[in-house]
């Protein structure tokens, strides 16, 4: 049973191979290049495990020491986990001691697959999305602690292939899309989002998104919840 | 910094991102019943979550200079078109990451 999650988690977690083990040497690298022992991307990349909070982290240890900036910043820009907390509450119940471990390692993707994944009915959901998490977050770590021992002595031309992040959600957003009814809430995120990072930048325009989107799904509660969607 | 800061800085890292991830599931436990209105939140949030990703991906691109963002839109269509054709999310995204790279590597 837990061999079959994880060869039917497997395949959902390829783009992400791709793009973690790029991003996360590219992390890696960066630390390394900063003056840091590869213990440092490692380390970081097993406990944080959120990319761009790893990479602003490199700014703060490089910076004079100011641990309540710290704990802000973090707590800013890790802000939009509390959205998949919500969405999950019900899709990680019953998974026994997994649950912990699932909503450690929630990062976008991992939260992303296991919001969208049409898991088949004979596999163990919760081992199914412990299994995503864990691929997920090994990529991560794998990649970090790579990029920190070799450093810059790798240099072949993957310039781009970060875009596979961005090619995943697309295909997310897509699926979900074709999915629904009526497209209120999809439309809301994509705009409000874009609005807000033309007025605000893209340093500071998504606590604005995420409180503007949290309004218009309260105000728009009636028109919503009627179209039903999504399932 | 001293190795104790360092320590404590990462720390504050791991602490912020953790009360992220758990704060939901802590306040809304799963021995209580969830009230209706988070309960809608969190079926009604995920759409709009997947727009704004989609945005945040995006974020550092510069539409009024250098390629004007051309590459990014050229690739999206195509991952769009490929999975609306085949409906395959491998083969979209490794598609349009591939015409990606050739874009920004050879034509701009």
């Amino acid at each position: 049973m837990i061999k079959k999650a994880a060869r039917c988690a497997f395949p959902y977690t390829i783009p992400i191979f791709a793009g973690f083990w790029f991003l996360g040497m590219t992390y890696g690298i960066y630390m390394k290049v900063s003056g840091f022992s590869f213990i440092y991307p490692m380390l970081m990349s097993l406990t944080i495990f959120g990319g761009s909070l790893e990479f602003v982290a490199v700014e703060l240890l490089l910076s004079a020491y100011a641990p309540l900036h710290t704990l802000i910043i973090a707590l800013v820009i890790q802000a939009r986990h509390l959205f998949y907390g919500i969405s999950m509450l019900d899709k990680y119940k019953e998974t026994g001691w997994k649950k912990f471990y699932l909503i450690f390692g929630m990062c976008d993707e991992s939260f992303s697959i296991n919001y969208s994944a049409q898991i088949p009915p004979d596999i163990d959901r919760g081992w199914f999305m412990f299994f995503v998490t864990l691929f997920n977050h090994l990529y991560w770590v794998f990649g970090a602690t790579t990029g920190g021992i070799l450093g810059s002595l790798i240099s072949f031309n993957t310039e781009g292939l970060d875009f596979v992040m961005t090619a995943m959600f697309v295909v997310i957003f897509l699926e979900q899309w074709l999915k629904e009814k009526k497209h209120y809430t999809s439309l809301i995120g994509i705009s409000v989002s874009a609005i807000f990072l033309i007025l605000f930048g893209a340093d500071s325009f998504m606590i604005p998104t995420m409180l503007c989107i949290l309004c218009l799904l309260t105000v728009l509660r009636g028109p919503i919840g009627k179209a039903g969607e999504p399932e | 910094m001293t190795l104790t800061q360092q320590i404590i800085t990462i720390s504050l890292c791991v602490i912020g991102t953790v009360t992220t991830r758990f704060l939901p599931f802590i306040i809304f436990s799963s021995r209580k019943p969830t009230p209706k209105y988070i309960q809608y939140l969190g079926k009604a949030l995920p759409p709009a979550i997947f727009g704004m990703l989609v945005v945040y991906c995006l974020k550092n691109v510069d539409i009024l200079s250098g390629s004007h963002g051309l590459p990014e839109l050229i690739a999206i269509l195509l991952v769009a078109g490929l999975h609306l054709w085949k409906r395959q999310m491998l083969l979209s995204i490794a598609g349009g990451t591939v015409c990606y790279m050739l874009l920004v590597q050879f034509v701009f």
